[in-house]
């Protein structure tokens, strides 16, 4: 199957544009890429990029509050928005007759998003219950995303918490949010996608008439969030009052996702021969021979791959039973990724997982809307939405010796190990 | 210039970005819709008596495998059985072990697993569209030669009594598990969870006993969707799962006893920081002329964002990051549940805006504003959850259960364009009446008593 056609330009303020036609269905998908996330937020201030987020639904110049739910939903359509270390991102998905629409919806709020106290003050009460919801009430809430990034890293913009303090959401002001606005949200820190069932051509003009006189301001300029590698093994400790069982997150530095992608892929591949299926070497032995875990998985990125910049983080989380000391787990862990340090996998263990990957590439590209997402996402942080379906490929090519290499640099003194203990017997009290 | 300089640079005020020189700008109108395209399909019955639906959907080189086997029992044991079931099937055959199955599987990029609840066992498989004979060998492997090892047996029963402990601390398990007992007492339907002391006396004989009684073709479906000829399809599984028979038909799940509406009860979690609100009442399936209708008044109600339940709970009062209403269907029988988690606070309000706008439907029934969002977002997000191949098969196997096919699919935008404004009114009125409701709210009772008891809402069964 040939790769989709994809059409990218960039208008005169500055705004990128991705185009991915596909008639297979009449639906499409329009998205707008903000590069910034909450590595990005000012200290003081942490979870503002997330509560902004909120904000950008709550009426602009030409639709009041609620207008722009109500008409995503009244074209058949759904929407949503979200917030990560290096990016914000906002979707539509709709029949194919609502394009214009979305477009529209879309620019105003770039151009001149309504931005007002009351709004402010109802969102950080939603974004209050979002936290309670996902964090304070629910067991393992924030494990590891939240409670992982202060352990292994030092600067506030990769340490603090992306949800954010309380007391930081109750002290955010509108002028914070003007400001953030114009910093941030111009047209030339930002990429448009649209993809799905459309004419090229008249797309295009869309896209020139909605968005073609949202007025250039410059992109910010970007600083680097480099901090140095740990030089010795980080342990943080955090009680969680409603898990039953101890956990553990271990966390690793990967190489730069962007300058060096294949060196970042043979993570991507190493993380599957150390947990994806029954049959992966983790898997195997913590939960099935030895066993000495409930579950465990291993993966890059705090969400997943390809969401942020240098640095990012490889994950290995695990849940275990009481009696299992954790030192346990982390010894067998080091050596399994010793034997793979010093005998790289074969042909076969690599197949398994990187066909794994192509088809669950294939499934993401069919659903319009990851697919619409990761095509924004790639032209931000890569400058090349065609690399999104170069990744199976370039998955394949990663060899045992690369995987190896990968294995060996996950030392246990340098990376991160956060412990969660439960504080209470909550679960076994009725 | 660091980024938090940046952002304190000078910059417009909140009043003067919100507006421009040419001022706000009218709405587009949408644009021609083009229908989905016909889908080649076919939907017949073996001769074991299994029901297949297969669809072409060749967007991606991938197959999307579903299988719906009722499944239920009353016996005491028999959810704790049925879970370990599940979680050792795809552990071993005579002809593969646990890892050679998940090779064979990774290799042609797949994924099979399998899971159970009180009505069902189901399997869900993707693959590669060129591995789908390898998907199916082993899915028929399964299904006649799971083997059920003792040591397998016993690992997983450790592992679920472990997992059990974890489900149960979750607040949306605490609350749904709740809401059952309440709502259906002892029905074999509220052992969704099964208790850890059942799962630790379940023996490897009776999981294989279980599995021989229970894991029956006829009454059951699979669907598979994908880049594939579904012409072939039913010899391509006489085949595969031709071994797989027998003369008795799989266990459905007795009758639910149907709803009739009654006291609200709060549920102690001692220490939460969130309540959850539960409320649930009797409505009709979706072979009910009424259904659409009621599919309308759902979803004006809370069924979407732009319901009026979320806009005020919600965007107006902040009392909860969401709030939903929505159907749940079991064998013949639907309910609709209302549900929204809420900091303690606000948890009696927010109760109070529930019950007021369940009044409100009924009384102030939605405009014609209304029922034209509600009615082109119910058919634009079958287009859009029905144009990926998973989405597809979802959606198909959940129509499966009341006997329907892909022919319901296609039709139901047109029963949806029919439906008027009076019959949404009267389904808002007749179901979503608020003495037609019941349910739980689960949370701190000693905050909560004294403001809910006042809304007639007590630990106390009964109030």
């Amino acid at each position: 199957m040939a790769d989709p056609e994809l059409f990218r330009f960039t208008i005169d303020n500055g705004l990128r544009v991705v185009l991915a036609p596909d008639p297979t269905a009449p639906v499409v998908g329009v998205s707008v890429h903000y590069d910034v996330g909450f590595r990005s937020e000012p200290e003081g201030l942490t979870g503002f990029a997330h509560l902004f987020e909120h904000l950008m639904f709550q009426g602009s110049e030409s639709l009041e509050k609620l207008a722009h739910f109500r008409h995503v939903q009244s074209s058949g359509g759904t929407f949503n928005g979200s917030t990560h270390p290096d990016y914000t991102d906002y979707y539509e998905v709709l029949p194919a007759a609502a394009l214009e629409r979305a477009l529209f919806l879309e620019a105003d709020r770039m151009r001149a998003p309504k931005l007002t106290a009351e709004n402010l003050a109802n969102q950080i009460e939603v974004v209050k219950e979002e936290i309670r919801l996902n964090v304070r009430n629910r067991p393992y809430g924030g494990f590891p995303w939240i409670l992982l990034p202060p352990v292994l890293y030092s600067t506030f913009a990769n340490a603090h918490d992306g949800y954010g303090a309380f007391e930081d959401l109750e002290g955010a002001t509108l002028d914070d949010c003007a400001a953030f606005f114009d910093t941030f949200y111009s047209p030339a820190n930002a990429v448009l996608t649209v993809a799905g069932d459309f004419e090229v051509e008249e797309a295009k003009a869309l896209v020139q008439k909605h968005f073609g006189d949202v007025p250039h301001r410059p992109a910010p300029v970007r600083p680097s969030f480099a901090e140095p590698l740990p030089t010795t093994q980080l342990l943080g400790e955090h009680t969680d009052a409603h898990a039953p069982l101890p956990a553990l997150a271990v966390g690793y530095r990967m190489p730069d996702p962007i300058n060096d992608l294949d060196g970042y892929l043979a993570y991507l591949v190493l993380a599957g021969v150390l947990t994806d299926g029954d049959g992966s070497r983790l898997q195997q032995r913590l939960v099935h021979v030895e066993p000495l875990v409930v579950d465990i998985g291993a993966g890059a990125g705090l969400f997943g791959p390809f969401e942020a910049r240098d640095p990012d983080t490889f994950t290995i989380t695990a849940i275990h039973p009481p009696e299992v000391p954790r030192e346990r787990v982390l010894a067998a862990l080091d050596e399994e990724l010793e034997k793979l340090a010093s005998t790289p996998p074969d042909d076969q263990e690599l197949k398994k997982v990187t066909a794994r990957w192509a088809a669950s590439l294939h499934a993401e590209h069919d659903r319009l809307v990851s697919r619409t997402l990761a095509l924004g996402a790639f032209e931000l942080l890569y400058g090349d939405a065609s690399l999104v379906y170069q990744l199976a490929d370039r998955l394949s090519a990663v060899s045992g010796e690369a995987v190896s290499a990968a294995a060996k640099a996950l030392r246990p003194d340098a990376r991160a190990v956060l412990v969660v203990n439960p504080a209470s017997t909550e679960g076994t009290e009725q | 210039m660091t980024s938090a300089e940046q952002v304190k640079a000078a910059h417009r005020s909140a009043e003067e970005i919100g507006r421009t020189a040419a001022g706000p700008r009218p709405l587009p109108e949408l644009g021609h819709q083009r229908a989905a395209a016909d889908l080649s399909h076919v939907d017949t019955t073996l001769s074991n008596g299994l029901r297949v639906l297969a669809v072409r959907k060749a967007s991606v080189p991938m197959v999307e495998l579903r299988l719906w086997i009722p499944f239920a029992g009353e016996d005491r044991m028999h959810a704790a059985t049925a879970e370990v079931l599940a979680e050792t099937v795809l552990t071993g055959t005579a002809r593969r072990d646990r890892v050679e199955i998940d090779a064979e599987v990774a290799l042609i990029g797949g994924d099979l697993n399998a899971g159970v609840d009180p009505e069902r066992l189901y399997f869900g498989g993707t693959a590669l569209s060129d591995g789908l004979p390898t998907l199916l060998d082993v899915l028929g492997d399964v299904l006649t030669g799971a083997t059920y090892g003792d040591t397998e047996v016993a690992r997983e029963r450790e592992r679920l009594i472990e997992r059990i402990a974890v489900s149960r601390t979750q607040p949306r398990t605490i609350a749904r598990e709740a809401l059952q007992k309440h709502r259906y007492g002892d029905h074999p339907a509220t052992r969704e969870v099964p208790q850890a002391e059942d799962v630790a006396e379940v023996t490897a004989e009776q999981v294989r006993a279980l599995h021989n009684a229970s894991v029956l073709p006829r009454g059951a479906v699979l669907v598979l969707v994908g880049d594939l000829d579904p012409q072939e399809v039913p010899a391509e599984l006489e085949r595969a799962l031709g071994g797989w028979k027998s003369d008795r038909s799989a266990v459905v799940l007795p009758p639910l006893p149907a709803l009739t509406g009654g006291n609200v009860l709060l549920v102690p979690r001692a220490g939460a920081v969130q309540s959850q609100i539960r409320l649930s009442a009797q409505t009709v399936p979706r072979t009910d002329p009424r259904y659409p209708a009621l599919q309308l008044a759902n979803l004006a109600f809370g069924g979407y964002f732009s319901s009026r339940l979320v806009e005020n709970i919600r965007e107006d009062k902040g009392y909860t990051y969401g709030a939903h209403s929505g159907f749940e269907f079991t064998g013949d029988s639907a309910v609709v549940n209302v549900d929204a988690d809420t900091a303690n606070e606000v948890t009696a309000a927010a109760y109070l805006e529930t019950r007021y706008e369940l009044f409100r439907l009924g009384t102030v029934a939605p405009t014609a504003e209304e029922v034209e969002s509600v009615r082109q977002y119910a058919m634009g997000s079958l287009v859009t959850g029905t144009s990926s191949q998973g989405g597809l098969a979802g959606q198909l196997m959940a129509l499966a259960s009341n006997g329907l096919g892909i022919e319901w699919l296609q039709s139901h935008p047109e029963r949806l364009a029919a439906v008027t404004e009076e019959q949404v009114a009267e389904a808002a009125a007749e179901f979503f009446a608020p003495g037609r409701f019941t349910g739980v709210v689960v949370g701190d009772a000693d905050l909560l008593a004294p403001k809910l008891a006042a809304l007639g809402v007590s630990a106390n069964e009964k109030d």
